[in-house]
């Protein structure tokens, strides 16, 4: 399946992938309602690393045996059989935690506002990642077979 | 030190109503302009360190910034202009010479604004590039005068090495060192990808380049940086630097800033030190101890490549290109006083040289008029700014023509003149790693493809227009062009006729 | 207005050319009734022929035709040519008055050879010499004007139409095994003489239809060599290019119509390695002597004509051949005018040369081209 890799000899560091992950899960959709608007901001779904001059985004794995799956006491946390994105169903979450302490990659986030688990869903709504589509340099690619796919 | 009277260069605008407070702005600005303030819960602008390179324009999610010239003013002043009172300012605060970079950006007039271009109708049909084949292939190198052949059609003449271009257009050269790693990376590519040359400059030759030999120029310059047998050997060509357009009569400057752990072993010289190239070959100082360097070269390389020399345009340009032809030279690259320069001081940038314009008219007239000009080839550097400025600098004289500060600006360059800080927020002329990695070569490379592509197919557009199909057939070609709004004087030394004439 | 010469005029026309590849000489009445067949792709201000194996009896003079403003430019130039060369006849050329053809110079022809210490002192051979005599005259010697300078041949040209010119000129009264003709159509009104086809040096002669849009290359290129242009039509430099390429470097015609009308790089990648070598070399030598622009030409040199299109044939030119006779013109009329029922009729593919040469013993098969495919 494809998923989201990243080069990070060009990331930036300069966090547009956030940005847009935030915008593209908002209820506007559009960056300055999104911002602006929204009482609460929403929470990004990825997790930016740095260590200068070394920088990149981090995405859930959707791993095929993923910990955070197995370990969801409300079964909120799913892999979807067709597409294999694994997807945190908001109305069943409780904000536990658990998932975020399972991961292996500390992909998800705790969203304390909705006191929910974030974690990126590929944008499956749109079909195109909305942080590979806007990364300036890109230094994000979605693909099937890694970076050079 | 006491308060400086220099105010801001730039203002930065923002729309608050438009800023969402994301940061990208102050994460990517090198010069530390930007901040995020929270006690105000705002974003706040130094508009001091500001340079104009726009990166904070160009990145910003909701086009929140504009940055414009600063409206404070001295008072009107035809003669003590804003730039001619600041400079004393930043003179007698530093006690420095002054630095800036890129080409002279002096109002002196572009004479290639002033030269228009025929177009064949009724005697003469013109040709249409998408129908009919259209030659733009050249061949840079010395030329024998006549071809030797015997009665069975086989060539006996041993025609000297050539630099095959399919395009009439070549990398100019610019040093690791003056720009970065993945600056080279994409002009490497893309001069592979072309078909053309890329000038590796007096930076020396990176060993992650080496691959691409068959396509690079490797300079000889002053300093003799990085020069070597592997170095002579792995390229294609080799360039004698006698001079830059961008400083004529100096020689290159690299600030210690700029010389990394990797610039360092690719020069062979210490790291963190100013990289400082004489002003003259230490081993040249006439035409004949040139003449030996250039047969020098030869040996080394078994004959087997060109070698060439590039000069700036200076006064007596025509006399010192004839000399460079008879002492052996492969091609003579000539750099007009538009050229650009990763640091100079800014006096010599901006008021020695000459329009590149008039150095190739004048150094081709000369050339033919000893009856050698058909034996050696011409490039002609120094603002190139576009595809009418080649067709119009082949006409002149030229076989072929280098760009550079195209070639940046196609990367991303922003022209803000600030590269001898070494702080280039696109990735260009800095070898900080954290501003490196912002120039994706692979995005860079197809960018400098994409530029090229464009240029050669507009320029078979405007040959087509002409009546011919091969672009031998433009070269010295005059009788094409016609002067706009010159002064006779001015037609004769380029050799051209007044428009209506 | 600026005389011709000074000024450029690009010019369409109409060009014809007829040898006896045995050398039998025939007069000039065919080659006149051919060209004025095409008399619509003129305008009646300028017509010219050149015809070879006209002066047997002075096959090893220089027979240089001349055309004077006045008397002072004939004493001048004559005082030149005397110091320079032993004439062995000078006369008036023979004309017939025509209404059609006014305003006409002096003109005058001299059998002449280079007097021996003149040319031993020049270092020079007689031909490179004869050239220096040529462009001296023609550049400095102002209203006078050499038209032609070969041996055992001769350039006749006027301002008005070929047909009319071939009268006045009583060229039926000549026999030649060679005749090139030339109908103009110039986008100016010249009234000199002299920029008439067809263009002559030594036993060079160009008619041509068409405008070089390389002219200012080519004839900078020349200007390297010496050759100096003081015509500034097209024609000119096309004469000089092949002087250079034929007598000054030896190369044979085949190859020398190769460079003016060079295959495509794209053709030549698909040669064999040693053509590819050949015609690499080549196009990278003589780049600067490629004649670009719409053409057809016909060359006259010692040997015989080659006829010859610009590599994507925007003019036309057709070929015949009947027994021992070919023939070229701009139109397929201007050849079945004055042959009847010949073997064979086609159309040359731009670039590929109609080369017709005298038979010799060593002959040289005569070019065969397939037709131009729609």
């Amino acid at each position: 399946m494809k998923k989201v890799y990243v080069k990070e000899e060009v990331c930036v560091g300069c966090r547009l992938c956030e940005v847009y992950c935030i915008t593209s899960h908002s209820k506007y959709k559009d960056v300055l309602k999104a911002f602006k608007l929204e009482t609460q901001r929403p929470t990004p779904r990825i997790v930016i690393e740095e260590n200068k001059p070394v920088s990149f985004s981090l995405q859930c794995r959707h791993c095929n045996d993923a910990p955070c799956v197995k370990s969801c006491i409300t079964g909120a946390m799913q892999k979807d059989p067709s597409t294999g994105v694994v997807i945190c169903d908001t109305d069943k979450c409780v904000g536990c935690w658990t998932c975020v302490l399972v991961c292996e990659f500390g992909a998800i986030i705790r969203d304390v506002n909705n006191k929910v688990a974030s974690k990126c869903d590929l944008c499956a709504e749109a079909g195109e990642p909305a942080c590979v589509k806007n990364c300036p340099n890109e230094a994000l690619v979605y693909s099937e077979g890694g970076i050079s796919a | 030190m006491s308060l400086s009277y220099l105010t801001p260069e730039f203002k930065v605008l923002r729309d608050y109503d438009k800023c969402i407070n994301c940061k990208v702005c102050m994460r990517q600005c090198s010069f530390e302009v930007h901040s995020y303030d929270e006690h105000l819960d705002k974003m706040i602008s130094n508009d001091m360190n500001c340079v104009n390179c726009q990166r904070c324009v160009v990145l910003c999610p909701t086009q929140a910034l504009t940055i414009i010239k600063h409206p404070q003013t001295f008072k009107e002043h035809a003669n003590w202009t804003y730039d001619a009172i600041r400079d004393i300012y930043r003179q007698a605060e530093t006690g420095g010479v002054l630095l800036s970079s890129m080409g002279n950006d002096r109002p002196y007039p572009v004479y290639w604004d002033k030269m228009v271009i025929n177009a064949s109708q009724v005697t003469n049909p013109s040709i249409d590039p998408l129908r009919e084949p259209m030659e733009l292939r050249v061949y840079i190198g010395r030329k024998p005068d006549k071809i030797e052949i015997d009665e069975n059609l086989n060539v006996k003449t041993k025609m000297p090495p050539q630099l095959k271009l399919e395009t009439p257009i070549m990398f100019s050269a610019m040093s690791y060192g003056s720009i970065s790693y993945n600056a080279h990376a994409a002009l490497a590519r893309a001069a592979e990808e072309l078909g053309i040359l890329y000038n590796t400059g007096e930076g020396g030759l990176h060993k992650d380049f080496r691959k691409y030999g068959k396509n690079t120029i490797v300079q000889v310059a002053s300093g003799r940086f990085g020069v070597d047998r592997e170095y002579l050997n792995t390229a294609a060509a080799i360039e004698i630097k006698i001079g830059q357009g961008a400083k004529p009569g100096i020689g290159g400057h690299l600030p210690g800033e700029k010389v990394s752990e990797d610039i360092s072993a690719t020069r062979m010289i210490p790291a963190g030190s100013d990289a400082i190239s004489p002003a003259p070959h230490h081993d040249i100082y006439s035409i004949e101890d040139l003449a030996q360097l250039i047969y020098s070269l030869k040996e080394a390389t078994d004959y087997q490549k060109p070698v060439g020399v590039k000069i700036a345009a200076v006064n007596n340009v025509a006399a010192i290109a004839s000399g460079i032809a008879r002492a052996g030279a492969d091609y003579i690259a000539i750099d007009g006083f538009r050229g650009g320069t990763g640091a100079a001081p800014k006096r010599i940038r901006d008021n020695v040289g000459i329009p590149i314009e008039f150095a190739i008219a004048a150094v081709d007239a000369r050339l033919r008029s000893e009856g050698i000009r058909h034996t050696i080839s011409l490039v002609a550097a120094g603002s190139i700014r576009n595809s009418a400025d080649i067709v119009k600098a082949i006409a002149l004289g030229a076989d072929a023509v280098y760009i550079a500060t195209a070639a940046l600006i196609a990367l991303g360059c922003h022209m803000c003149q600030k590269c001898h800080t070494g702080k280039c927020n696109w990735g260009i002329a800095t070898q900080d790693p954290n501003l490196v990695k912002r120039l994706n070569p692979e995005i860079g490379y197809k960018r400098l493809v994409n530029l090229v592509q464009a240029w050669s197919h507009e320029i078979k557009e405007m040959l087509g227009g002409m009546g011919i199909n091969d672009i031998e057939s433009l070269k010295g070609n005059r009788l094409m062009l016609r002067g706009i709004g010159m002064t006779q004087k001015e037609l004769d030394i380029l050799g051209i006729l007044a428009a209506g004439e | 207005m600026l005389k011709e010469g000074y000024v450029r005029i690009p010019s369409g026309c109409a060009i014809s050319g007829i040898i006896d590849r045995t050398g039998r000489l025939f007069s000039g009445q065919s080659i006149a009734d051919s060209i004025a067949t095409m008399h619509d792709r003129s305008n009646g201000l300028g017509g010219g022929f050149a015809a070879y194996g006209i002066y047997p009896d002075f096959k090893d003079y220089f027979a240089f035709h001349m055309f004077y403003d006045d008397l002072i430019a004939k004493q001048e130039t004559e005082n030149i040519l005397k110091a320079n060369y032993i004439v062995a006849l000078e006369e008036k050329i023979p004309t017939r008055k025509t209404a059609h053809i006014k305003n006409a110079p002096l003109i005058y022809r001299y059998f002449a050879i280079p007097r021996p210490e003149k040319l031993k002192l020049s270092e020079l051979d007689e031909n490179e010499f004869t050239i220096k005599f040529v462009f001296n005259i023609n550049s400095n010697i102002p209203g006078a004007y050499v038209f032609s300078s070969g041996k055992n041949m001769g350039v006749f040209k006027a301002v008005g139409y070929p047909e009319d010119v071939a009268n006045f000129y009583k060229l039926e009264s000549y026999k030649g095994y060679m005749w090139l003709a030339h109908g103009r159509f110039p986008t100016n009104t010249p009234g000199w003489w002299g920029g008439a086809h067809p263009f002559n040096l030594l036993n060079i002669s160009v008619v041509h239809n068409g405008e070089l849009s390389s002219y200012d290359t080519n004839r900078k290129y020349l200007e390297e060599f010496g050759y100096i242009c003081t015509l500034q039509t097209d024609t000119e430099v096309a004469a000089y290019i092949f002087d250079l390429l034929l007598r000054r470097h030896g190369l044979p015609i085949e190859l020398a119509c190769k460079v003016v009308a060079s295959p495509l790089w794209k053709q030549v990648e698909r040669m064999s390695p040693k053509e590819k070598i050949l015609y690499t070399n080549l196009k990278i030598i003589y780049g600067r002597a490629l004649l670009n622009g719409p053409f057809s030409m016909i060359i006259a040199y010692e040997d015989g004509f080659v006829a010859i299109n610009d590599r994507i044939k925007l003019r036309p030119l057709t070929a015949a051949k009947k027994g021992d006779m070919i023939y070229v013109a701009s139109e397929e009329l201007a050849i079945r005018q004055v042959c009847k029922n010949p073997e064979s009729v086609w159309i040359p593919r731009g670039g590929e040369p109609v080369i017709a040469e005298l038979i010799r013993d060593n002959e040289k098969e005569m070019y065969s081209t397939k037709e131009v495919t729609a």
